[in-house]
């Protein structure tokens, strides 16, 4: 009668070939990279109760017609220009309460970057793809005014920042420190692009 | 001497293969993890526009994806060229957007409810009417956080 020693060995060879098969499977399936986009705010669909009057010169109008054409302030701009005309209108502080603004303090144009708003408006044939060139250089007007300011209190850029802070890997120890110097940074320029509802002609 | 003699010369030991199975688990946990599963496929063309002041967004399950653009040549025929909407599978027409919203926002977990985000995927040949409708709509369910997903690229060469 033959010896029994335990259970006899399960033969192992063919465990490669199954986790190969399952390898090949979600490396076919795997898709790594992630999305990334202009971020925006909707304007509520309930008025804000009280109708603040918000003078003229506080207002940065952008029109953008079914041609692409860009109507600035009354004037037709070309968009390689908009980024700067838009740093200048944010800047510009005319009654002098903004300290660390490097405008003309033109008195045709915003008192402080608090009360300046970029108004932007856009034909209901505009082209997709122009309107986030407009987007992008209106952000980028923003983010070009925060990370100088966050360059000369903290010695690093605004946008990087922000980025660290929103990373939810960062160690909370070094978000609790970015929080409060995103959000000062955020407050010197604060962002207010108003989209009115598209025109119909 | 024949000791010696008995190895023959040129003859490889043979490689040993039983770690190929560890190897092999270890690529496959690796994509095991990384692995997100691609859960509609697209009906219409998506090519994004390009801009440079990006935000990623992070966290997948807080996102909510619509598709806009000209539906694909297979289905061109039957529902024109024309840009249309797309939401999870089948195309739907604006006033869908609303109810589609509140449907994906209920899947949701509770806590995840307020901190959604809608992710705009327009082709660049779009026309802003229908993005408008679609803002309206947004607007009408309360989901005021959007983001218009795009490639990082110089903006400029939208517009070409």
């Amino acid at each position: 009668m033959a010896r029994r020693n335990g259970a006899p060995e399960v033969n192992a060879g063919s465990m490669a070939d199954i986790a190969f098969l399952l390898l090949i499977f979600f490396l076919v399936t795997t898709t790594i990279e992630t999305d990334a986009g202009l971020d925006r705010m909707l304007p509520p669909m309930e008025p804000p109760e009280d109708n603040v009057i918000i003078k003229q010169k506080n207002i940065f109008t952008v029109n953008i017609n079914k041609n692409g054409q860009l109507l600035v302030e009354d004037e037709l701009m070309n968009l390689q220009d908009l980024r700067e005309a838009a740093k200048a209108f944010l800047e510009n502080g005319a009654d002098g309460s903004c300290t660390y603004c490097k405008g003309r303090g033109d008195l045709n144009s915003s008192d402080n970057p608090d009360k300046a708003i970029i108004s932007l408006k856009n034909d209901r044939e505009t082209k997709y793809s122009t309107y986030i060139t407009v987007q992008n250089e209106l952000v980028g007007a923003y983010n070009d005014l925060r990370d100088r300011e966050a360059e000369r209190l903290y010695g690093q850029k605004f946008t990087k920042m922000e980025a660290e802070y929103l990373n939810p890997e960062t160690p909370s120890s070094v978000r609790d420190d970015l929080k409060d110097k995103v959000k000062r940074v955020q407050e010197m320029f604060p962002q207010k692009l108003s989209e009115a509802e598209t025109s119909t002609n | 001497m024949a000791k010696f003699a008995k190895k023959k010369d040129g003859d490889l030991p043979a490689v040993s293969t039983a770690s190929l199975p560890d190897i092999v688990f270890m690529l496959l946990f690796f994509f095991m993890t990384v692995t997100t599963m691609k859960d509609s496929s697209l009906l219409v063309e998506n090519t994004l526009p390009n801009a440079t002041e990006i935000k990623k967004l992070e966290k997948k399950d807080r996102v909510i994806y619509i598709y806009v653009g000209k539906p694909t040549q297979e289905y061109a025929k039957v529902f024109g060229t024309e840009p249309k909407i797309q939401l999870n599978d089948k195309f739907a027409s604006v006033e869908e957007v609303g109810s589609y919203i509140l449907a994906e926002r209920a899947k949701k977990p509770q806590e995840l409810q307020n901190v959604l985000t809608t992710a705009l995927k327009v082709d660049k040949n779009a026309n802003m009417g229908l993005i408008a409708d679609i803002k309206q709509q947004l607007r009408e369910v309360n989901a005021l956080k959007v983001n218009y997903t795009t490639y990082e690229g110089n903006a400029f060469n939208n517009l070409q």
